[in-house]
């Protein structure tokens, strides 16, 4: 466990309030860089916040066959993505709120925002909906068990079983003996981002074409603050994965002395320079993003489960290299 | 005088099926002639049935069928019984020639529909104008839900599939982007469609029913707005069907502007649908290349007659607006410029596997389909078959057209590429017209001078096709003995095709529907009329 400290616990409440702020700019980003290599202006970077912005000052409307499941779906969304969120370390900033197995409920706590989601669509009777409900629930019982696993090879490897310690704590030495299998699984994790979070190639975020969505069919019938609700939590889900790739895409911890937590003097100016470094990460992240959906072209709906398989199988080769 | 050369002898071949030898089949003509209506054959209804089907059979198709009035007619003996009489034009792409036969019905006639599936649709539009019943039409309802007595638009029986696993899924006629109206009912199994159903008639504006007893001053106009996208061919096939009647050649070097207008709509049109493919499989800089482009072919209309959708350019005899030495060669400056960047749009999308995987073996439609829907325009062409009236039923005195493009497997990705290759063989025939135009002299050819309405022949009937972007346009235009328009009937290309995507999604994902559709981009109101 980590011994908590003031000036710690500070970062952790400061880093958990600048992620709240910033997830909705990596959309902004990941637009930004569309439009660019498109050749165009581009929506402004701020673009998500003038929309939830706009949307909380709005009358939400519900379809006359709903119920109360459509009205707590939004809540629940934030709810449990914030849930999850304090969970997650920034980097070598230890999380909030740790403790040993929460490596599995925050899963449990996406997975639980997602079901909420599903049941608000199912709940409207409309066919678009019910539709992407069937996929989403499809596609994500291929997802999860991926996002676990992964997470479990990363406990076996640091044999630790708290996200703090297995994504925040990692010293240098032991990043650098086990680089191939955290490469391995950054990339696992980064197609799972794609699926997860509704990107190209599995899925169009910007398209208009109900026949074909996913995460977008499903929110089709919210409005208003509930809407808002489901934009922000749509970007505090890919804030959750960009900044879980980012925990062990780069040896963070220890290679500025971090980890070496008995140097008190230098903590400000660690804390600082470790969350700048993740907050860097997270933004090429997104960037990243941006220009696989600038080259690529949607998949036909029936292919995705191969991008899960592909996943799945750096996953596994992540735990192969485990045993070298 | 100038219509009889287009007036060959009746034709004597097809006296099979044991009908009087000396009753002639039909009657020969050529795109963009006139022939006096009583020329045309009128057949017993089991003659024209027999002609009709082994025409078809033969590789005929049929590109018009319509009922008329018999009191429209010069009565004929045969007529005595007979309330309405039954107009086949038949034409066949080998030989290039155009069939016309008519036969008197009264209140009802055998469906050919059953084993001449491209008939249904003009079934029921007969049905639905007049009241003649085609017996034994297998799907008889409504295609444009005229205002007159019939259904609300919309309210018809639509197929149904029963079963626990069914779900039915209906969208529009509202739909998500800012297009045209029309509704789908997909029947599926999961994601996969067994049957989509289309119900169109959202735009009717009843066309047909405006020009009766025309032409008149605003008709020109109407014929601009048939389907905005196809400006140029429907006002072209509408020229030349007057100009037909009114046995008037149209100015020599007014036909080449017309198509030179005709290949700029193909290439604004085609690449646009090249740009929304690609938007539609997520890939955008395909996507936002080629909107500019669009808009750079368009702005070439523009800068001929100085309306991007080509409007005001056509008139019966001519063109309104000439163009003169320095706009030719700007014109052929842009052409090459905007060709070139084009052709690079496009090899981006081409080169990346990504979007060849997303492209084929999506929407397939078989050339025996094709065939028996009787498809035309890029969405036949792309299931293999050789169907472009440029090249088989040309309209007389213009030069070599563009290279006849054809695909194979009739897939999305085959749609694509047939419209990829139509832009480069467009662009090819441009310049090439271009540079005859530089080689005339100088000075402004005479065009025609904002006409007066046309003074037609009383009693003549003439076909007009016009390969437009989408497909073939027919315009059938039929005269009274007073010379005002008894009839004009108008087929665009969506006619013919929207079956074909409806029989494209059958054992599809319902996902890919949007990206069928897409790649057919077929007209509504180019259907509704």
């Amino acid at each position: 466990m980590i011994k908590p400290y003031p000036a710690q616990y500070c970062a952790s409440i400061a880093c958990l309030l600048l992620s709240l702020l910033l997830a909705p700019l990596l959309f902004g980003i990941i637009n930004r860089v569309k439009a660019k290599v498109a050749g165009r202006q581009g929506r402004p970077l701020l673009q998500l916040y003038f929309d939830i912005n706009k949307l909380l000052r709005k009358n939400s409307v519900y379809p006359q066959t709903s119920t109360r499941f459509f009205r707590i779906a939004p809540v629940a969304g934030v709810a449990a993505a914030l849930a999850a969120l304090l969970m997650l370390p920034f980097g070598g900033v230890p999380a909030v709120l740790s403790f040993p197995g929460d490596f599995i409920v925050m899963p449990a706590l996406l997975a639980f925002s997602r079901y909420m989601l599903i049941l608000a669509a199912l709940d409207t009777g409309s066919a678009f909906e019910g539709m992407g409900a069937a996929r989403e629930s499809l596609f994500s019982a291929m997802a999860e068990p991926i996002l676990i696993f992964c997470l479990m090879v990363l406990a076996y490897a640091s044999r630790e079983y708290s996200l703090s310690l297995i994504l925040g704590g990692l010293p240098a030495t032991l990043w650098l003996a086990e680089w191939p299998m955290y490469l391995l699984l950054a990339i696992a994790l980064f197609l799972l981002l794609l699926v997860e979070n509704s990107r190209i190639p599995v899925d169009d975020p910007n398209t208009h074409l109900e026949l074909t969505m996913i995460h977008e069919v499903m929110i089709l019938d919210h409005s208003g603050p509930d809407l808002a609700l489901l934009e922000y939590s749509a970007s505090l889900k890919l804030w959750i994965f960009c900044l879980i790739i980012s925990g062990i895409a780069i040896p963070q911890a220890g290679v500025w002395g971090f980890a070496e937590r008995s140097s008190p003097a230098g903590s400000f100016p660690s804390f600082a320079l470790e969350a700048g470094t993740m907050l860097l990460m997270i933004l090429c992240i997104a960037a990243l993003v941006g220009c696989v959906e600038s080259a690529m072209a949607r998949l036909r709906l029936e292919r995705v489960p191969q991008v899960l398989t592909l996943a799945g199988s750096f996953a596994c080769l992540a735990a192969l290299s485990l045993w070298r | 005088m100038a219509s009889s050369m287009y007036l060959d002898n009746v034709s004597q071949q097809g006296q099979a099926g044991g009908f009087p030898s000396g009753t002639p089949d039909s009657l020969q003509l050529l795109n963009g002639g006139a022939v006096p209506l009583q020329a045309v054959p009128q057949l017993s209804f089991s003659h024209f049935s027999h002609w009709l089907v082994n025409t078809v059979r033969n590789g005929g198709r049929v590109i018009s069928f319509f009922a008329l009035p018999a009191s429209c007619f010069t009565p004929s003996e045969k007529d005595g019984e007979h309330t309405h009489r039954l107009i086949a034009i038949l034409a066949s792409d080998t030989s290039g020639k155009l069939h016309a036969a008519t036969a008197g019905v009264s209140g009802r006639y055998t469906s050919f529909a059953k084993h001449t599936p491209q008939m249904h649709l003009f079934e029921r539009e007969i049905y639905e104008k007049h009241g003649i019943t085609p017996e034994g039409h297998p799907w008889l309802k409504p295609v444009r839900f005229e205002k007159t007595g019939g259904p609300e638009i919309g309210d018809t029986d639509f197929f149904h599939i029963y079963g626990d696993d069914i779900h039915e899924v209906s969208v529009g006629p509202i739909h998500a982007g800012v297009i045209e109206c029309g509704h789908f009912r997909f029947q599926c199994l999961g994601e996969k469609v067994l049957h989509l159903e289309i119900s169109l008639g959202y735009h009717h504006r009843g066309m047909e029913s405006l020009l009766r007893n025309g032409p008149y001053p605003r008709t020109l106009a109407l014929m601009e707005t048939i389907a905005g996208d196809s400006t140029i061919a429907h006002t072209w096939a509408y020229c030349t069907n007057m100009e037909a009647l009114a046995d008037a050649a149209p100015s020599p070097r007014g036909q080449l502007v017309r198509a030179l207008a005709l290949e700029l709509e193909r290439l604004a049109n085609h690449t646009g649908d090249m740009g929304a493919l690609a938007g539609d499989i997520g890939f955008l800089p395909t996507l936002s290349y080629c909107g500019r482009l669009r808009g750079d072919w368009l702005n070439m209309s523009a800068m001929i007659c100085g309306s991007r959708f080509g409007r005001g350019l056509l008139v019966p005899g001519g063109v309104l607006h000439d163009l003169n030495h320095s706009l030719v060669l700007r014109l052929k400056e842009r052409m090459t410029l905007t060709g070139k960047d084009v052709m690079g749009a496009l090899k981006l999308m081409w080169d990346s596997s990504s979007v060849a995987a997303r492209l084929s073996a999506v929407g397939s439609v078989s050339v025996e389909t094709a065939l028996r829907l009787g498809m035309v325009g890029v969405a036949a062409r792309a299931s293999g078959l050789k169907r472009d009236a440029r090249h088989s039923l040309p309209l007389p005195d213009l030069p070599t057209p563009p290279d006849l493009c054809v695909a194979s497997a009739g897939d999305v990705y085959s749609r694509a590429k047939v419209r990829h290759d139509e832009i480069a063989a467009s662009v090819a025939f441009c310049q090439r017209l271009l540079t005859d135009f530089l080689d005339e002299d100088g000075e402004d050819a005479v065009c025609a001078e904002s006409p007066a309405i046309p003074t037609l022949m009383p009693e003549y009937l003439a076909v007009s096709l016009v390969e437009g972007w989408r497909g073939e346009v027919c315009h059938v235009g039929i005269t009274d003995d007073s010379g005002r328009l008894a009839a004009y009937t108008i087929a665009d290309p969506s006619f013919h095709n929207w079956m074909g995507l409806a029989m494209a999604l059958r054992g599809q994902q319902i996902s890919d529907f949007p990206l069928c559709n897409k790649s057919f981009n077929l007209s509504y109101c180019g259907h509704d009329l």
